[in-house]
């Protein structure tokens, strides 16, 4: 509940902040606390990523892109209402959704019924490696994994694709 | 170059320690948390964190440009590769259980390989991005 509040009280800090600086501190600062509440909920391996990609790695990408432009953001021409009304009804039609969620932890939902337990029972017998999520990740979905990584390498070769072209044109 | 000697020496501690890390991370992500992804993106951090304490060129010298454009493919063609080893030995694609006389052998070759191919795919990109943006301001710059 604690974590819950600071995130809370980051994102707030976020949305009322004007010097992009501080924004992208406080963006690492609220991956941080997402990454203590996965360790809390017990998802070392997901904290790990988003502890190493969220607050490391985007606080660099998004410090060398502000290094590129200004560093204050400029205040809205208009008075954001509409889009400000489709977030809070987004927002509720999906708070409203979670309600039909079975509760936390609870042993008979669906999804800690189907596969789960192969995976938990069987997965050292038949891969050899401790880590589940390893073996569910590399092993039970390997063609998830192969189709992120070619995510991965398409953003890389995207980014390539976009920023070396305009290097060559300055050079011309 | 940063003239800061504290973050100089500091880093020039560190970043052995940092691969080291991600090592730990690459090899020991079958018994404890992590693996390829998580591993990828702390070597990239540590190039990261060279090419800022260093310069871009020092940074680029340690990790040259066709290395790492090599690594965003390569971890792909390796990922890839392991499933279709797998074919011609006779499974279906990505099909680990034929990649060894033993079936859970041939597993953990499989799971070895494939989180091999992510970490090199994943540092590659996040250098190279990084890379892309450092150098930006300098282009800007000349032109």
């Amino acid at each position: 509940m604690t974590l819950l509040t600071m995130m809370a009280v980051v994102t707030v800090a976020i949305v009322v902040q004007r010097n992009l600086f501080a924004v992208v501190v406080f963006g690492s600062i609220y991956s941080f606390l997402m990454a203590t509440a996965l360790v809390a909920l017990d998802a070392v391996d997901v904290a790990m990523t988003e502890a190493s990609v969220g607050a490391g790695m985007s606080t660099v990408l998004l410090l060398g892109a502000l290094y590129l432009t200004r560093g204050d953001e400029v205040k809205p021409l208009r008075r954001p209402v509409l889009p400000l009304l489709v977030s809070v009804v987004i927002g509720a039609a999906l708070v409203y959704g979670t309600f039909g969620l079975p509760a936390f932890s609870d042993p008979q939902a669906p999804i800690h019924t189907h596969v789960v337990p192969r995976y938990l029972g069987e997965s050292l017998r038949e891969t050899g490696v401790p880590n589940v999520v390893t073996a569910v990740l590399a092993s039970y979905r390997g063609y998830d994994t192969l189709g992120e990584t070619t995510v991965v390498f398409t953003a890389g070769a995207g980014v390539i694709a976009l920023l070396r072209r305009r290097r060559q044109d300055n050079k011309r | 170059m940063t003239r800061d000697l504290v973050l100089r020496v500091l880093g020039k501690l560190l970043i052995p320690f940092v691969l080291l890390f991600a090592l730990y991370v690459q090899f020991h992500g079958d018994f404890g948390p992590g693996g390829g992804f998580q591993a990828g993106v702390i070597i990239a951090a540590a190039v990261i964190f060279y090419a800022i304490i260093f310069g871009l060129p020092a940074g680029r010298r340690f990790a040259p440009d066709r290395v790492i454009e090599t690594m965003v493919g390569a971890g792909v063609l390796v990922y890839g590769g392991v499933g279709v080893a797998g074919l011609l030995l006779g499974g279906n694609y990505l099909d680990y259980f034929v990649l060894a006389h033993d079936t859970v052998h041939g597993q953990e070759r499989g799971i070895f390989w494939v989180e091999v191919g992510v970490a090199i795919t994943v540092s590659g990109v996040m250098t190279k991005i990084f890379y892309l943006f450092a150098e930006r301001r300098r282009v800007q710059d000349e032109s």
